[in-house]
This record gives C-alpha cells, structure tokens and sequence, in this order.
C-alpha cells in the first residue's frame, strides 16, 4: 500500500501576515515610512473591554424619562476668572485648518455650539470662521506655533498648551507640501509648498519647572481670565499629570494612542504610547494623591464613540472626553457615500487614512477648494450635534440605570472587566470574580 | 500697590517697585491703557529676576525696567518700547508682535524666539537658539551667540557682531543671518551665501535701526537656507 500525505492548506506565517509581507514590499519599493493620518489601528484593550454593573438590590435606578441625570460640566475654575461651562462633557479635540479644510472647521464648530460644548483649534492658528461659528474655543498653544498671536489668544474662551498628541507622544508633526495653500501658508509665515513641520518641543521651554513659568506668562498675558490646558500623549499618565498640576494647569488633557492625527508616521502610531484604557486610572490617582481630583479637570481622549465610552471614562474618574476622528466621521469622513472615489484612492470607505495627501473624497482633510466644496457646513454641524446629543443621552441612560444624577457621579464601583488586561488597566474587577490584577481580591 | 508718578520732561512716568508691588498689577496697568492717553510711559525698579514683566503689551507705551529679569519679559510684545537696563532670562521677547525691546546686558536662551515682528536688540550676549523659530522679528545681537541659534527661522534677520555657536541655522526657512565674526558650525541646510549689494543695504538698515554704528555691513557673513531639505526626500535621511 503507497502511502500519500494527507493534503494540508498552505499556512501563512501570523508574524509575517499579508499586512506585514506588503509593508515590506512597499518599504523596499519606496525607500520611505508610510506616513498616515488618524490613531491606532491595532487592537487594544479597550471601553469594550468594561461593563456596567446597573443597579440591584443595593442601589436603586433613576427614572429614564422623569429624573434628572445632570451633564453639565466647569473646567478651569482653579484659577480662571472666567471658566469654562459647558452643557455636555463631550468635547471637540484640536484639529488644524490646514489639516482641515474652512467647511470642516467651521461644521466643527457649529455642531459643538449647538450641543453647548467646546471645540478647539490646532497647529496653524485660528481663523475668525473658526472663532466666529465656535462659542467656546479652546485655542491650542503648540510647539510650532504656527499662527499664534496674542490676538487670537485673547479672544480664545481657553488656552490649551499641547505637550504631546496620544497618535505621536514625542513627536512633531508634518503638513505635507500639497497642503500647503496660499491662506495656509501665510497664516504659518513659511513659503507655499514646502513641506511644513511642526516641532516635537517647544521652543521657549523645557521640562516642568519652565512649564510653570510659561504657564504664568499665558495667565498674565490673558490677565488670568482663561483657563489654561495641558494637555499630554498617554505615555507616563502618573507623572505628567502631577507635574501639569504642579505647574498650575487648570485641566489636563490626556490623549491615548488611539487618539488621531493628520499625519505621521504609521511605525510611531502603532508603536508609541499606552491605551487610552491604560491612561485614566494612573492620571486619576494623581489627581487624588494630590487632592486635586474634581479641582483640575481630567479631559480625556482617544477613541471615544459612543455615550457608554463617555459613561465609562467618566466612571474612571474623568471630568470630560474630547472626540476627534469620531467628529470628523459624524460629519462625513470615510462615508461609504463616496465609496467610488475611496477605490480610485486604492483604499475603500472605514479605511482611508491619507489625511495628508490632501484628496479627501469627504472634502474635510483637504484644501482643494473644488473637493472642500463637498462638505455643507451647516448640515454637517447638525450631524454633529445630532451624534453629541445621542452620546450624552447614551451617557445619561447608563448613569441613570446605575443611579447617578449627573454623570460625574458615576464611579469605578459601577464597572467590571470582561478581560484579565482590562482588568488590570482600568483597575475594576474581572467580571464575577473581586479580582484586580496587582491588587489583591480572588 | 506702591505706584508713585513723577516728572521726566514733560510726561508722566509712572512707577512700579516690584519689591513691593504685585507683577499682576504692572501687567494689568500695562494692558488697560485708555485710548489717546499720554499716560503711557513706565519704569519698573526692583525686577530682581522676575518672570513676565511687561509681557503682553498691546499699546505704543515705554517701559525702562531697572535691573535684570527673569523669563519671558516683553513676551508677545506688540507695539511698546521695553528696554531693559540689566540682563534678561530666558525667553525674552518672545514671539514679539512689532515694537522694539532693548537689552542692555546679556539674554539667556532662546531669546526672540518665535518673534513675529519688531526690533530685539541685545547689547551683551545671548545664550543658545537665540531667534528659534523666528517668523519675520529683526534681532541684533553686539555679542556672541550660543549654539542651534534661528534654529528652524522661518522669516525675519538675526545680525550678530561676534562669533555664532554649533549648529546655527540648523533646518533653516527663510530667515536671513548675518554673522560678523566665526561661524563654529553651521546646522542642517545652513549655508553661507553671497553677500549682494542688496543684503548690504538691508544691513545697514538693520545696524541702523539698532543703533549700531562702529562697524560696516561688508564686515558680516551672509547665512541662509540651501533649501535642500523643504520636501522631504529620503535620500537626504542622512542630514537630519
């Protein structure tokens, strides 16, 4: 009797998958890293990873319809004269003109006005649509300092310092030369074309005792009525929360690596920086240790989509969320409507992500007039107030089943994990057991 | 507050002792200016290395400040005349809108950094990345400077009398750099270029509105940017 093998399918290797087999065709074919916008894509431990518990015998609900689950939220009452009150604790991130067109800028700020939050510029300055369809604008002071001005500082509602982005911890930025419009490049004093970096650090500081200083500065320039961000990549959330406190930041921003970015490299994407998961608790207890939770803010950010991100978030202990990538997709990014010219990008609807190639089907991370054109700026700000109403009802439907009457009531008691990492990230329980991994419990 | 006004020529001055009066107040007397008001001339004793004095000033006004500060004096400067009669921190003048300040003894790092317009002049020495980031600010400097000075200067002049540190101009923009001593480095994209009759009347434009008179712009060196490394291009990886 002849033996014959039984047949076996191919089997491809899972460390050299088909994603990596043609990043390294694509390496050695251009000579250059991929550069892309938008944050991780890798899979990370995540909001997913958490559950509500809702009330029981223990705790009784609220009633969905008839009792109050209050949202509002004040940022920047530690030393602003004038703080920041807003009626959602969803807020928009800083994104660039530059980065987006005037239409998306200005539809960012028209959904975040009528939701009653806040939205926020980026690296390359304000533009007066910006500041004339945001009432609340957070300005961002940025190590490039593209466009800054004590002007526009001024007529800023708050002043964010940006010491890193959760997309990028330690890195600049880069606005690729097709981008570069005239009005562009001359609201960044640099000649049409050029490709535009915006530096890793700033340039008239260093470390967290300079920071204190500067932040002094910014207080007596704005004659201490704006409140003043910083706002930090997820890298030593600990840490970088204290010495912001220590500095005397009213709120901190802290961005997770699955925050977006216009551009940068897809190797420090996917490779630099914590979870947004991994971010909170330590960033929490900073605060706590110092006695300082609830007096300076904790906005968060990085991969926010729903109100039961934004419940989760602020159950950690946040004060607020900021969403960017989902902001831009409420107003049309990467909608299947455009799917056919997705194809002639070589890339499909969900996935296109070269933000800085400037040929945005959506018409929103580019400054080709004709393809800006495409997005309607008032109908695309109703989209987003629409998605930031939906969230903060989402967010109130869970605190109000786990018998909070305002969002911020909600605390780490109400959540359990569904794995051992988020567990131990977001330090609640793994689900049926009173195990935190590092803390004890069984 | 111990604000006391007295007589210099025919104006007012008015007078902040910071030994005994609170910054907040010179910067909320600087920043409230009444429009048409002659009422715009200060003197500041007593600085004693504090940080912010004078920052923020959005009107024509004067202010003499008596001994040397600390970080960011004048910042954001826009159309006031800040000079000061010691040395200065770190930061001085920074992103200074338009308006002149004057530096009489020595300025610490990153001096006019990110400036937009207007005049910085030190009269000593300034310390590294003086002029970093410059965005269209002229600065004059009678001393030496340190190194990675108009470090990524995207417009404006930097006019330096002595010698220039490591790295200077390093990934340059459009910022101009005359240089009248040695140039110990020169950074990334940074080279010298031909000196044009039109780069020595510019020159002697610059050392004229600084009041600089004992030396000839055919004495400097002209720096700019080679441009090389505006779009990138992976095989100049090597420069960065």
């Amino acid at each position: 009797m002849s033996y014959h093998n039984p047949y076996t399918p191919p089997r491809k290797s899972a460390t050299f998958d088909d994603y990596t087999l043609a990043e390294i065709r694509r390496a050695a074919a251009t000579g250059i890293y991929d550069i892309r916008g938008a944050g991780t894509k890798r899979k990370v431990p995540h909001f997913d990873d958490l559950l509500f518990l809702g009330a029981s015998i223990s705790r009784y609900p609220l009633e969905g319809y008839r009792e109050k689950c209050d949202t509002s939220v004040v940022l920047g009452a530690r030393h602003a004269k004038k703080p920041i009150v807003l009626k959602t604790p969803i807020t928009i991130a800083g994104m660039s003109f530059g980065a987006l067109s005037g239409n998306a800028k200005e539809a960012l700020g028209r959904g975040a006005t009528i939701a009653g939050t806040s939205t926020t510029t980026g690296d390359g300055g304000m533009t007066d649509e910006e500041r004339g369809h945001s009432q609340t604008l957070v300005y961002q002071y940025l190590p490039s300092r593209y466009g800054m001005n004590p002007k526009d500082l001024r007529r800023a509602d708050a002043i964010e310092i940006v010491v890193g982005q959760g997309a990028k911890p330690g890195g600049g930025g880069m606005l690729l030369g097709q981008k570069i419009s005239d009005r562009v490049a001359n609201m960044r004093n640099l000649p049409k074309g050029i490709d535009q970096r915006s530096a890793c650090r700033h340039p008239d500081w260093t470390g967290p005792d300079d920071l204190e200083i500067k932040i002094l500065e910014l207080r007596e320039i704005t004659d201490w009525e704006k409140p003043i961000y910083v706002k930090v990549g997820g890298a030593r959330p600990y840490y970088d929360t204290a010495l912001a406190v220590k500095a005397g930041a009213d709120v901190v921003v802290l961005d997770g690596m699955q925050g977006g970015t216009a551009a940068t490299q897809d190797v420090f994407i996917e490779n630099v920086g914590m979870p947004t998961l991994a971010c909170i608790r330590p960033a929490v207890q900073a605060l706590q240790d110092l006695g300082m939770h609830r007096k300076v803010q904790l906005i968060i950010s990085g991969g926010i989509r729903s109100g039961a991100d934004v419940a989760k978030a602020l159950a950690l202990g946040a004060d607020a969320v900021a969403i960017g990538t989902a902001a831009l997709v409420a107003i049309g990014d990467n909608d299947p409507h455009w799917e056919e010219e997705y194809q002639k990008l070589g890339t499909t609807a969900g996935a296109y992500d070269d933000w800085h190639e400037g040929k945005d089907p959506a018409g929103i991370t580019t400054q080709d007039p004709e393809l800006a054109k495409r997005l309607d700026p008032v109908a695309a700000g109703r989209r987003l107030a629409n998605y930031l109403k939906v969230m903060t009802l989402e967010a109130q439907t869970i605190a109000r089943a786990c018998g909070k009457n305002h969002l911020h009531n909600l605390e780490p008691e109400d959540l359990v994990a569904l794995t051992i990492e988020a567990s131990a990230m977001a330090q609640v329980p793994l689900a049926g057991t009173s195990w935190i991994p590092g803390k004890g419990g069984f | 507050m111990n604000v006391s006004l007295k007589r210099e020529s025919l104006e007012a001055m008015r007078t902040f002792d910071l030994a005994t009066t609170p910054l907040r107040d010179l910067n909320s007397a600087l920043h409230t200016i009444a429009p048409g008001t002659n009422d715009t001339n200060f003197e500041v004793v007593n600085p004693r290395g504090s940080h912010s004095v004078a920052v923020g000033i959005d009107q024509p006004v004067t202010v003499e400040v008596r001994g040397s500060v600390g970080y960011y004096c004048a910042g954001m400067n826009d159309g006031g005349t800040v000079t000061v009669h010691g040395s200065a921190g770190p930061g001085v003048a920074e992103n200074m809108m338009s308006g002149t300040v004057v530096i009489e003894g020595d300025a610490s790092q990153y001096a006019g950094a990110t400036g937009r317009g207007g005049l910085l002049v030190i009269k000593g020495n300034a310390a590294s990345r003086c002029g970093i980031s410059m965005k269209g600010i002229d600065i004059v400097v009678r001393g030496n400077i340190g190194h990675m000075s108009a470090f990524m200067g995207q417009s404006g002049h930097l006019v330096v009398l002595g010698n220039a540190g490591d790295a200077l101009g390093d990934s340059l923009y459009e910022a101009k750099l005359f240089v009248r001593g040695e140039v110990k480095s020169l950074g990334a994209d940074c080279i010298q270029k031909e000196m044009k009759p039109k780069h020595l009347r510019l020159l002697a434009e610059l050392l004229d509105k600084a009041g600089v008179t004992d030396v000839k712009p055919e004495e400097f060196k002209r720096y700019g940017s080679a441009r090389t490394l505006y779009n990138f291009n992976i095989d100049n990886a090597d420069a960065y």
